[in-house]
């Protein structure tokens, strides 16, 4: 009997195999998409002021990231090589109409907090990088899977910068459909008297650079396989 | 036969099967969501209008509220002539309903560039915006107390974006009983705080300086106020000034409108 299982698994490789696995996790840290490949930069500069637009913009990219990658890697056997790109801008480009569009009619709360934003993720380097470098070479399934992965190593670095910015910047938390949540006691506020005032400098754009450069550097220590030579 | 994906003809093929493809999926999608849309953006601009009232409405109750407690919609033109007047329901797919004017697109299509053209010449910008058939919305309330309120939609400038909220006058034309603003892209923690409740009930109570060279001010962070202006937002200059702007340059419009309806009341 359990010949036939193995028998079975070999044929049709197993979601879990350890190359798939890798698919997932490697992302997460090894070639985390923000910190080690240093792509999708600015759209984590740009909306990581709150937790709420950080965790809508990471569903929204993991949609586009998951469609994007399967279309692609459906289509990679008859996409022309010399339109490649305009092909992969396209697929995605109306992924992100069609997010924008679902957004404005079933949570136009939330399309309002995103405005812009959910835009950019069109020119979101990640995208774009996992379909060049992945999905047109690989079959549909460890496409998706190298789609959540990495939409999920983005996903985290967003999350992390955004609870740091909102906390220092804010002195709040906010989640989807709680709103903003302040932690801090009005009192303690300088402008109510107290001792306490929010930093300014975190919710501007620097701050969220060099908090990723912070993770960066957390990163590297701890994995020093990571560190180039000089 | 193999086909050569590499041809010119394969590739040109493939775009135009492409575009096709992508065109009617959007166009379907964009088609089929239009109504929600449509009604959600009514609900949000509704829900503005009471707030502006202090009504506090959300998406659920808005239609219901909003026939409650305004009872009448004008369109004014620019030199403050009622065009059009109506107190049936809300229809927003009718055209001519004031409801329906798009001030955003208003000021975006014509009035913006006006404005910075003019550069704080008066007589210049009315010259300009003369031809452009422009039409302002105005929505009289009734409170539950019976107190008659005047609610006018803003639209200006901040730093990086639109900026726009609504302004509601009391029965004398001149005191503000409430304000409220909202932004497109301004910066969080600065000029994104004119939609904060901090900053907007500053104008609950102000007066509109009618003789005065600016009807109203908002002033650069930190300045003292008089009945007439209110605190800016530190850091948010710009953003404060774009709320300066359109407000005077808005309501001058609307005060023409007002000072006929009292000559005709006499």
């Amino acid at each position: 009997m359990s010949t036939e299982t193995a028998a079975a698994t070999a044929k049709k490789e197993s979601l879990f195999s350890k190359k798939n696995r890798k698919l997932l996790v490697d992302p997460l840290d090894d070639s985390n998409p923000i910190t080690v490949q240093v792509l999708g930069i600015c759209s984590a500069l740009a909306i990581t002021v709150q937790l709420q637009q950080a965790v809508i913009m990471s569903l929204s990219v993991l949609f586009v990231m998951i469609g994007g990658n399967v279309i692609v890697s459906l289509l990679r056997n008859m996409i022309p090589d010399r339109i490649r790109i305009i092909v992969q801008l396209v697929v995605v480009a109306s992924l992100v109409i069609i997010v924008d569009q679902v957004l404005k009619a079933f949570q136009p709360d939330i399309s309002e907090k995103l405005s812009v934003f959910v835009g950019l993720i069109i020119t979101n380097c990640i995208i774009m990088g996992r379909l060049e470098a992945f999905a047109l070479g690989n079959k549909p399934g460890p496409s998706f899977l190298d789609a959540i992965g990495n939409a999920m190593g983005y996903a985290w670095i967003l999350l992390a910068v955004s609870i740091v910015r909102e906390v220092f910047g804010s002195g709040a938390i906010s989640l989807p459909g709680m709103g903003q949540v302040k932690f801090l006691p009005t009192e303690w506020f300088m402008s109510e008297g107290g001792f306490y005032e929010n930093n300014n400098l975190m919710i501007l754009p620097p701050m969220a650079l060099i908090t990723v450069g912070i993770i960066i550097w957390i990163q590297r220590s701890r994995n020093q396989a990571l560190i180039e030579e000089n | 036969m193999a086909i050569d994906k590499n041809s010119t003809g394969y590739t040109f093929i493939f775009s135009i099967a492409m575009v096709v493809v992508v065109g009617t999926a959007l166009a379907f999608t964009a088609l089929s969501l239009k109504d929600r849309q449509d009604a959600n953006a009514a609900d949000k601009k509704m829900m503005d209008i009471l707030g502006a009232i202090g009504v506090s409405a959300d998406r659920t109750n808005a239609n219901a509220l909003f026939a409650e407690y305004v009872v009448e919609r004008v369109a004014i033109d620019l030199d403050g002539r009622q065009v059009s007047a109506t107190s049936t329901a809300v229809d927003p797919k009718d055209k001519a309903d004031p409801f329906s004017i798009n001030v955003k697109k208003d000021y975006h299509a014509s009035i913006k560039s006006a404005v910075k053209a003019a550069d704080g010449d008066e007589a210049a910008l009315a010259a300009a915006l003369a031809d452009k058939d422009l039409q302002f919305p105005l929505f009289r309330c009734v409170t539950d107390t019976g107190q008659n309120l005047y609610v006018i939609p803003v639209v200006g400038s901040g730093l990086w974006g639109p900026i726009w909220g609504y302004v509601a006058l009391e029965e004398d034309m001149t005191t503000i009983f409430g304000a409220n603003f909202d932004h497109k892209t301004e910066t969080p923690g600065l000029g994104a705080e004119i939609k904060e409740s901090f900053f907007t009930d500053k104008f609950k109570g102000k007066k509109l300086d009618i003789e005065g060279s600016a009807l109203f001010s908002v002033l650069k962070g930190g300045a003292p106020t008089d009945e007439n202006s209110v605190d800016g937002i530190t850091g948010g200059t710009i953003t404060s000034k774009g709320v300066d702007e359109m407000i005077n340059r808005t309501l001058k419009v609307y005060l023409r409108y007002f000072e006929s309806q009292t000559r005709a009341q006499r």
